[in-house]
């Protein structure tokens, strides 16, 4: 009996139901969009907001959004270097901001309340192709960082210091991917799972620390995403003498 | 299409990957053009100018203030020489106006020298003038005395 509604309750929390858009003939997942297009429009709304009237004195919002270009641009410098930085620091800047406020978007506004004919709406980042997609372009990124910094010799860096570690740095190109992907993928997913759960069984004061616990997790996968892509994107420009 | 089933979900599935990706690739990439030119670029060019006009005012306040410093251990110098300077004034105008002093005190110390010589020489001739009248007065008296006592007899 316990098991019975313990299961309903967790079919009610409804994983892997996806609310499907029919596109031609291909199929997307509607969900996803909704909420990154809220959550997008809030963030480009706020930095509107905050670059409208930039003063040399700072004041409110642009202090806000100053802080926040100093905190991506030190990210990026320290990972990448000095010399090729300026280049990437959007692409950085871009997808911390995009996890982070798809991270918090997730954790913070009460989606569940709005019905969707078909799942639910979450954070865009607890949907793998989301996560894919971020990853792919962060390969991409690096290899066109090497070969537009490096030319031919970027290749170096496979036989570098030896050539024993090509197959291992070959195979790093996968799991490079893979891991950032499935990183943030599985961390937001538990994070909402968990919050769910909890949320169904004990609906009152217990899931409060989960739900901070889950903010800060979220805060971190977004820092961890843009560092490890700052990091993958330095490593393939890095001279080697 | 890759689509996986898990969870005994029918269509979907936690890893059900399907055109989301791309799409969602797409849309990242043009946020990331966005963002370029509506957060990225303006707020860089505004903090670095910022931070270009802080450095040019710290190094131009540097240099000001060498310079200062030079001002001031130019001033100092002067104003050592000028303290020597004024201390040899003082005390050349010191020495002189000793010499000076000395000078009028033994010009004054002569002249009173002198009038008191000239004193004494002229009380000296006055005593001697009144004695030789004196004497002179007394031989008249006693020549008077002599002619009454002889015109008496």
């Amino acid at each position: 009996m316990f098991f019975n509604s313990l299961l309903t309750n967790f079919a009610a929390l409804e994983v892997g139901q996806h609310l499907y858009w029919q596109i031609g003939n291909i199929r997307i997942h509607g969900q996803v969009f909704l909420t990154s297009w809220i959550l997008l429009g809030a963030l480009l709304v706020f930095i509107s907001l905050g670059t409208k009237k930039m003063e040399n004195d700072p004041k409110g919002l642009q202090n806000l959004l100053e802080f926040l270009w100093d905190y991506i641009r030190d990210l990026a410098r320290t990972q990448i270097g000095e010399k090729v930085y300026r280049d990437w620091m959007p692409f950085i800047g871009t997808l911390f901001l995009f996890v982070f406020v798809s991270n918090w978007g997730g954790a913070l506004i009460p989606w569940r309340l709005i019905k969707l004919p078909s799942g639910e709406l979450g954070a865009p980042t607890a949907d793998i192709n989301t996560t894919i997609a971020l990853a792919l372009l962060v390969s991409l990124s690096y290899f066109y960082a090497g070969l537009s910094n490096k030319g031919w010799r970027y290749f170096e860096y496979y036989v570098h210091p030896t050539p024993i570690m090509l197959p291992f740095k070959i195979l790093e190109d996968f799991t490079k991917p893979l891991s950032l992907s499935f990183r943030l993928f599985g961390n937001i997913l538990a994070d909402e799972l968990v919050v769910g759960v909890l949320v169904f069984l004990v609906p009152l004061i217990l899931p409060i620390p989960v739900m901070f616990l889950g903010l800060f997790t979220s805060a971190i996968q977004a820092l961890i995403f843009a560092t490890l892509a700052a990091y993958y994107i330095g490593e393939a420009v890095e001279e080697h003498h | 299409m890759l689509a996986f089933n898990f969870f005994g979900a029918t269509e979907g599935g936690l890893f059900d990957i399907n055109a989301t990706l791309p799409l969602m690739a797409i849309q990242v990439v043009a946020l990331t053009y966005i963002l370029n030119s509506l957060f990225f670029k303006p707020v860089g060019n505004v903090v670095e100018k910022r931070e270009k006009f802080v450095s040019n005012n710290i190094i131009e306040a540097k240099n000001k203030l060498s310079e200062v410093k030079k001002l001031e251990a130019d001033l100092l110098t002067q104003l050592q020489s000028a303290r020597t300077e004024a201390q040899r004034i003082v005390s050349e105008a010191e020495n002189e106006s000793d010499k000076l002093y000395k000078e009028a005190l033994e010009l004054a110390n002569n002249e009173a020298n002198a009038s008191k010589e000239k004193a004494r020489l002229e009380i000296e001739s006055q005593t001697s003038a009144a004695r030789d009248q004196l004497s002179k007065q007394a031989d008249d008296l006693s020549e008077l005395i002599v002619n009454r006592l002889i015109l008496e007899k």
